[in-house]
């Protein structure tokens, strides 16, 4: 029956297509994105839209999968031959990509211009062993957000400069009676929990590597893990944060039901519309906070950029379009939702307006972002990682053990 | 004619049958074993032959042992519970009653809906903050504060047990409903005539009639139930701790999400034995209990 469904719309689609197909020759570019964080679908959307009237001869067909499923469509496609020409990766992928040839070296491709005026840390998000693999296009990072009337009410007079602080502020809040579970974090068993980690390891000034070989297990990343137990543990962070993504976590920042959020550009100004969200207003974001001693902020790199895969037909009109999509003008007419990759947008008043909390933050915590692990089998390590921070919380094992356990999985 | 030729005939009708289904069945499979017993990736390498290693890795490995015995109860558990519950729907539903062709459509509804579709609605149903669940139980003074059911390792399997059997108990319910049809109304009237009871009805005169039709239906239910993937890929992935992490989840990850082509295949392959094996069990017992040997 839906078989037959598909026949038919696809057989309808067919006969409109060649109805109403323009005289001139398309080429036509398949790109696939992600509905989840950063630039809305409608930005997306906006975007090609723009990109495709100023070149008619080229189409964009797009798709969006949510991040989770975003790694596992771009491999399965390239698996199965292919499909995309354009597509969204993580930080976290080139190494895997570059090694399993899934995207093409475009290092050639960038213009002096280009390398001049993207942030040198945005190269980051593209770059393994010296080559680049795609335009820098979501420079991001984790920011704390937190609630500028409950903190008022709470007595405290700035936000924390330090992961102690945050603890402490929050337990005066629930003291207060204010709220019962004042943070939210990402700790689904997913990379969302990966990107709170590690920013939490950047705080403590611990490594995921070293040499090659797992380092986690001690110091700080051992340090980070025990914070997140602590925080679980003694009721300051709402307990459901073992179950949300980032999406829950803005939702509860919204509703006013958290006091502090770990999350990404785009909470800012989704938080700050009176439309959706009631806290619009109070809104307020610092860059993550530091350890005493070993660190005044953190943050980790959770950027992302657009790449043309090997087996793309068409790589020069991708490319146009990645540089349409990563330009200077397109990023800084929807830098709402996310921040430009350009150095001198940061200076732009129009950029800023309206959001000169968020851009304060974004100079500072943009230039501490912290990479996660390069190595191709990043999806072990984070997968192992996962395991290690949920059954700590979970309280199945000790952070110690737990992590040693990730070790053992991590395939490293 | 002979019997020679009909057997000719009857070979010659289904060959292009058998042809679509060796390109599309037979050469897949064919293919996956092949790949079991070489260390290919996904993506790029084509892979060299290193025999048994994968199936002696995954056998001798911490997850398999753990994925099996949650599968085990995921589908012990949620096939039981569709079996008890669809029966008794279809017993229900086969009284005269104003409405119940209405009801009958229905009860069609959550089997027709799309697993994924299944699955995010259950996932709205148990948010811990927001969910419906949370606000039925809180306000019927049964539990005293909002559950994370998806987040604790004890209440995450059964979570997704319930919306496995709120999807499926349809099915059962619909062939235990056509068994029922063919119940002859005098017998179960000389049934009651002769003073036997509700029970006493069920177990002699209707259920003889629902064996052999409630056996497919648990052939079916079983074998889909080992293989479940969607339905935990979309609530909760395999977590917490990898406590909803059943079979296909794992093959997913080593296949897909680790790229390992060649461990992955000899896990699937693996998997797939296991369900033939419960796959021919069932239809001995089919067997046996139709009386043809």
């Amino acid at each position: 029956m839906l078989k037959s469904v598909q026949t038919a719309l696809l057989g309808a689609t067919l006969l409109g297509a060649a109805l109403f197909s323009p005289a001139h020759a398309e080429t036509k570019i398949n790109a696939l994105f992600m509905a989840q964080a950063a630039y809305s679908e409608a930005d997306v959307r906006a975007m090609t839209e723009a990109f495709t009237k100023a070149n008619p001869d080229i189409s964009v067909n797009l798709e969006f999968v949510p991040y989770e499923g975003l790694h596992d469509k771009t491999v399965l496609a390239q698996g199965s031959g292919g499909g995309y020409d354009v597509v969204l990766f993580d930080v976290i992928w080139p190494a895997e990509y570059a090694t399993n040839k899934v995207l093409t070296d475009v290092t050639d491709k960038i213009t002096p211009e280009m390398k001049s005026g993207v942030l040198p840390g945005a190269w980051t998000t593209v770059e393994y062993d010296g080559k680049r693999y795609g335009m820098p296009w979501i420079l991001d990072t984790k920011y704390l957000f937190y609630n500028k009337e409950i903190l008022e009410k709470a007595g405290i007079k700035a936000p924390p400069t330090t992961w102690a602080e945050l603890a402490e502020q929050a337990k005066t809040i629930k003291d207060k009676g204010i709220l019962a579970t004042p943070i939210a974090w990402s700790w689904s068993q997913a990379e969302a929990a990966i990107c709170d980690y590690t920013t939490l390891v950047s705080a403590y000034g611990g490594s995921f590597l070293k040499d090659g070989k797992p380092a986690f297990q001690t110091g700080g990343g051992l340090d980070a893990l025990k914070y997140m137990v602590d925080s679980y543990t003694s009721g300051v962070t709402n307990p459901n944060s073992k179950e949300f993504l980032e999406e829950d976590v803005r939702r509860l920042f919204q509703n006013g039901d958290v006091a502090f959020a770990l999350n990404w550009t785009y909470m800012y100004n989704m938080a700050n519309d009176p439309k959706d969200s009631k806290v619009a207003g109070k809104v307020g974001v610092v860059p993550a906070p530091g350890v005493e001693g070993k660190s005044k902020v953190s943050a980790v790199n959770g950027s992302m950029g657009l790449g043309i895969t090997s087996t793309s037909k068409h790589a020069d009109e991708a490319w146009k379009y990645i540089t349409f999509m990563t330009s200077q003008a397109t990023q800084n007419q929807y830098a709402k939702l996310s921040l430009p990759i350009w150095a001198s947008s940061y200076d732009d008043p129009a950029v800023a307006k309206g959001q000169e909390e968020l851009i304060a933050a974004a100079k500072v915590g943009l230039a501490a972002m912290y990479p996660r692990p390069t190595t191709p089998k990043y999806q072990e390590l984070s997968t192992a990682l996962q395991q290690a921070i949920q059954e700590s919380l979970l309280g199945q094992a000790k952070p110690d053990a737990a992590l040693e356990t990730a070790v053992q999985n991590s395939g490293l | 004619m002979t019997n020679n030729w009909i057997t000719t005939r009857a070979w010659f009708l289904m060959l292009p049958l058998l042809i679509v289904m060796v390109a599309i069945i037979g050469w897949p499979l064919f293919d996956t074993v092949r790949l079991s017993f070489t260390d290919a990736k996904l993506v790029g390498t084509a892979g060299n032959f290193v025999g048994f290693e994968n199936y002696v890795r995954i056998l001798s490995g911490p997850n398999f042992q753990r994925t099996l015995i949650t599968t085990f109860w995921f589908a012990v558990l949620s096939v039981s519970a569709e079996m008890v519950i669809g029966v008794l729907a279809a017993l229900l539903l086969n009284q005269q009653f104003y409405g119940r062709s209405v009801l009958r459509a229905l009860m069609i509804l959550p089997w027709a809906l799309p697993t994924v579709v299944n699955a995010t609605l259950w996932r709205l149903i148990y948010n811990p903050e927001y969910g419906a669940l949370n606000a039925a139980l809180t306000q019927m003074g049964i539990i005293g504060a909002y559950q994370s059911w998806l987040g604790e390792p004890g209440t995450a399997l059964a979570s997704l047990i319930v919306a496995d059997c709120w999807k499926n108990f349809p099915l059962v319910a619909l062939i235990a409903l056509a068994a029922l049809q063919a119940v002859p109304r005098d017998i179960t009237a000389a049934a009651m005539v002769d003073g036997a009871g509700a029970w006493s009805r069920f177990r002699f005169v209707i259920m003889p009639y629902l064996a052999g039709p409630l056996m497919v239906a648990l052939v079916l239910r079983t074998i889909e139930a080992f293989k479940v993937f969607d339905i935990i890929w979309v609530m909760t992935r395999g977590g917490p701790a990898n406590s909803t992490r059943t079979l296909s989840i794992l093959v997913y990850q080593e296949a897909f999400s680790f790229q390992r082509a060649g461990s992955g295949a000899s896990l699937a392959l693996i998997v797939t034995l296991l369900v033939t094996i419960l796959a021919v069990a069932y239809a001995a017992l089919i067997r046996k209990s139709a009386g043809v040997s």
